[in-house]
């Protein structure tokens, strides 16, 4: 952000006041700038889901194919009437939402559109997104509490297993990223993907590195909840899971968060592993960077989609001994790996 | 240090709840995800089918019939019809059991669709519950075709049926019989062999096949549990005699017999069987003929006696035991159900399973509350 103040402006910040402005505005467009996305996505998630089902989809609301189907969903989602269950914690239950959203929304800011673009190009980067992404754990259990419900309870304590422990394999397979790129910087780990595409970390080092790229993918797809991790928020067994309670505008904060939290661990596989924001082709650099970024993370996200409409959902014992047998001692086994391998090419 | 105090918690599932195949309610006490015990209770779709019985002629009662199971509305007007012919020494025409034979067992195949699809859904794969309501919206078009109605059909009557086929229908059958068969292999590459599937239905709900025949558990349920019984090759009723085809009987291909997979299986294979019946019995129809019995009015004659009969309805063993007066009006028509006594066996099965465990044996046993409440 430093840098593209200076860039813009030709000189550090005259003033704090300045300062807060810029930061304000960058927070603001990215407020804006996840709305959209996540419209977009939930209307590309009904297309996707009935082209595989042997349906259309929405067709009708805003003309073309229904693009506007989303917006009128969530202009609905407004007018609905505003409902607390009887006997549920009144401050928990209103306040779980933003938690969950904050989780998500604040791990963007430092997502790397390009060289320049980083609204907080923090040198502790990646430890700071899986730090605060595991803020949504504590809005859900709040989300399962508070409703008063003993099936959203179910949902919560289900959700909460799963993203904790899931987070381990995730954080592991970006662990030997950050040793392999010997930075936590975000802009640094994708600088180290320069040039071709054979350069991207799911490329190099292999085997450990496509591993880890898998790895981490899955361990992506438990956290945001999706199937086949979708037992918090098992359609056929608890309705809604955590949620099942909410209505209106906080229906829609967890939705958002939801849509939002998928964008978001998409580009950082794409960060992490993918490139970034380099074509992987030197001649087609002249697209900008934050294109290419969002090409990545969408083409990721379908794929999420893509999983979500194919497989049935696993059993939450099932899905805990995948997580702790499996994953965990892979990702280890990675780790090590990396590590064996960057002492051979001497990078260590 | 003492053992950490920890209480059940009661919970109801239902009865309105996605995954309950209808109004069930289910009592569960449960220790965190482990379920003690699963009391189902039922009652809730009664519509006093029975005693509407009492006092309603054999002709009208058909349409009641339809409601029970209605996703096999045509093999329980049959049941019944079956029943009422015996009583009166009806002589079917040869057309009329030949169609009978087709409707029979398209519904056969349109209720086994609906059990896999919405198994899926249990399970959390959401397609395919679309690819077998795709095919089954085929099949409903043939019903409407023939009698109007897509669901509560009451075209399989007394002595034969409501009218004859509208002509080309059994050109659109055919058609319709190739188009579904390579169908029925895209099922298995999409859910039946799916690693998660195996994963979740596999060594789940095992029904020891001494437990299920106590517990009267008849149809796919039983066959799952490998026990080769099936009405329409054990007491061949209609015509079934001349036709050629296979009981599909469960092996445990998957870890143990007689669990959730087993179950399941037997119903993707029985929809194969059905096809070829199907085609069996579209080459030996007669080409013209009467379609129903001469004597059949507004009302019916019945001797004085009574009868029980039981046909092989997709979800089990169908019965009917009607005692009669002499009169065109029953004494008493009660139905044995079998989803009734399939779910009989649930609070045995379901102990110590967890309870996304409940939904997969709850849709393995492909229960229909219509039938069960009546």
């Amino acid at each position: 952000m430093q840098t593209w103040i200076d860039n813009l402006t030709g000189g550090p910040p005259t003033s704090p006041l300045v300062y807060l402005t810029f930061m304000l505005g960058a927070c603001v467009s990215t407020l804006g700038f996840i709305a959209v996305l996540a419209l977009f996505l939930i209307w590309l998630e009904r297309k996707v889901a009935g082209h595989m089902q042997s349906r259309l989809g929405p067709m009708q609301v805003g003309g073309w194919h229904g693009w506007a189907q989303s917006i009128a969903d969530g202009f609905k989602l407004f007018l609905k009437e505003d409902i607390t269950p009887a006997s549920a914690d009144r401050l928990l239950f209103k306040l779980a939402p933003y938690i969950v959203f904050a989780g998500s929304f604040t791990a963007f800011v430092v997502i790397p559109w390009s060289q320049r673009m980083v609204i907080a190009d923090m040198n502790i980067g990646i430890f700071y997104v899986l730090a605060i992404t595991s803020l949504v754990v504590v809005g859900i259990l709040m989300a399962g509490w508070a409703s008063n419900n003993k099936w959203s309870l179910f949902g919560a304590m289900r959700g909460v297993a799963q993203i904790v422990s899931y987070e381990l394999p995730a954080a592991l397979s970006l662990v030997a990223v950050v040793m392999w790129v010997g930075s936590l910087k975000l802009t640094d780990i994708v600088g180290s993907q320069a040039g071709w595409f054979w350069n991207w970390h799911v490329f190099r080092g292999f085997p450990f590195f496509t591993i880890g790229a898998l790895i981490y993918y899955i361990s992506a797809l438990a956290e945001t909840n999706r199937v086949p991790f979708d037992i918090p928020e098992a359609e056929s067994e608890l309705v809604a899971g955590y949620h099942t309670e909410y209505t209106g505008i906080r229906f829609a904060m967890f939705f958002l968060a939801e849509y939002a939290n998928m964008f978001l661990v998409s580009a950082i596989a794409a960060v992490a592993y993918f490139g970034g924001w380099y074509t992987g082709i030197p001649y087609l650099d002249f697209i900008p960077g934050p294109i290419v970024l969002v090409v990545k993370a969408l083409a990721l996200v379908f794929v999420m989609m893509w999983l979500r409409w194919t497989l049935p959902r696993l059993r939450v014992d099932q899905l805990m001994a995948l997580c702790w047998k499996y994953m965990i001692p892979i990702a280890f086994f990675n780790l090590i790996g990396i590590g064996i391998l960057m002492l051979i090419t001497g990078r260590a | 240090m003492s053992e950490l105090h920890t209480e059940e918690m009661v919970l109801n599932m239902g009865p309105q709840h996605p995954s309950t195949h209808g109004v069930l309610r289910l009592q569960l006490v449960t220790d965190g995800e482990v379920v003690r015990e699963a009391e189902p209770h039922i009652g809730y779709l009664h519509r006093c089918a029975e005693k509407i019985g009492e006092n309603v002629n054999y002709v009208q009662f058909v349409p009641y019939t339809d409601r029970m199971d209605y996703l096999a509305g045509m093999n329980c007007n049959y049941a019944f019809a079956h029943a009422v012919e015996q009583l009166t020494d009806l002589k079917v025409p040869e057309r009329a059991e030949y169609i009978r034979i087709l409707v029979l067992e398209l519904n056969r195949l349109a209720s086994h669709l609906v059990a896999f699809g919405t198994y899926g859904l249990d399970i959390g794969a959401f397609t395919p519950f679309f690819y077998a309501f795709r095919e089954r919206e085929r099949i409903l078009d043939l019903f409407e075709e023939l009698c109007g109605a897509r669901l509560t059909y009451n075209y399989v009557r007394i002595g034969g049926v409501m009218a004859d086929l509208t002509p080309g229908w059994l050109g659109k059958t055919k058609n319709f019989i190739d188009y579904f068969e390579p169908k029925i292999r895209e099922y298995d590459e999409l859910l039946s062999y799916n690693k998660i599937f195996i994963k979740r239905t596999a060594q789940v709900g095992v029904l020891p096949a001494d437990l299920a025949i106590a517990y009267g558990v008849t149809g796919p349920n039983l066959r799952g549990s490998g026990v080769k019984w099936d009405l329409r090759k054990e007491e061949p009723y209609s015509i079934y005699d001349r036709f050629d085809f296979d009981v599909p009987v469960g092996k445990g291909e998957m870890g143990i017999l007689g669990d959730c997979w087993d179950r399941y299986m037997v119903r993707i294979r029985e929809m194969r069987e059905s096809v070829k019946i199907i085609r069996q019995a579209m080459d030996g129809i007669p080409a013209e003929g009467p379609v129903v019995a001469e004597e059949i009015g507004k009302s019916v004659k019945t001797k004085a006696g009574e009868l029980y009969t039981r046909v092989e309805n997709p979800r089990g063993e169908m019965g009917f035991w009607v005692v009669s007066s002499g009169k065109d009006t029953p004494i008493r028509c009660k139905v044995r159900a079998p989803s009734f006594c399939n779910m009989s066996v649930f609070k045995e099965i379901s102990r110590g399973a967890m309870i996304a465990d409940l939904i997969a044996i709850v849709g393995s046993l492909d229960i229909v509350l219509g039938e069960i409440d009546r």
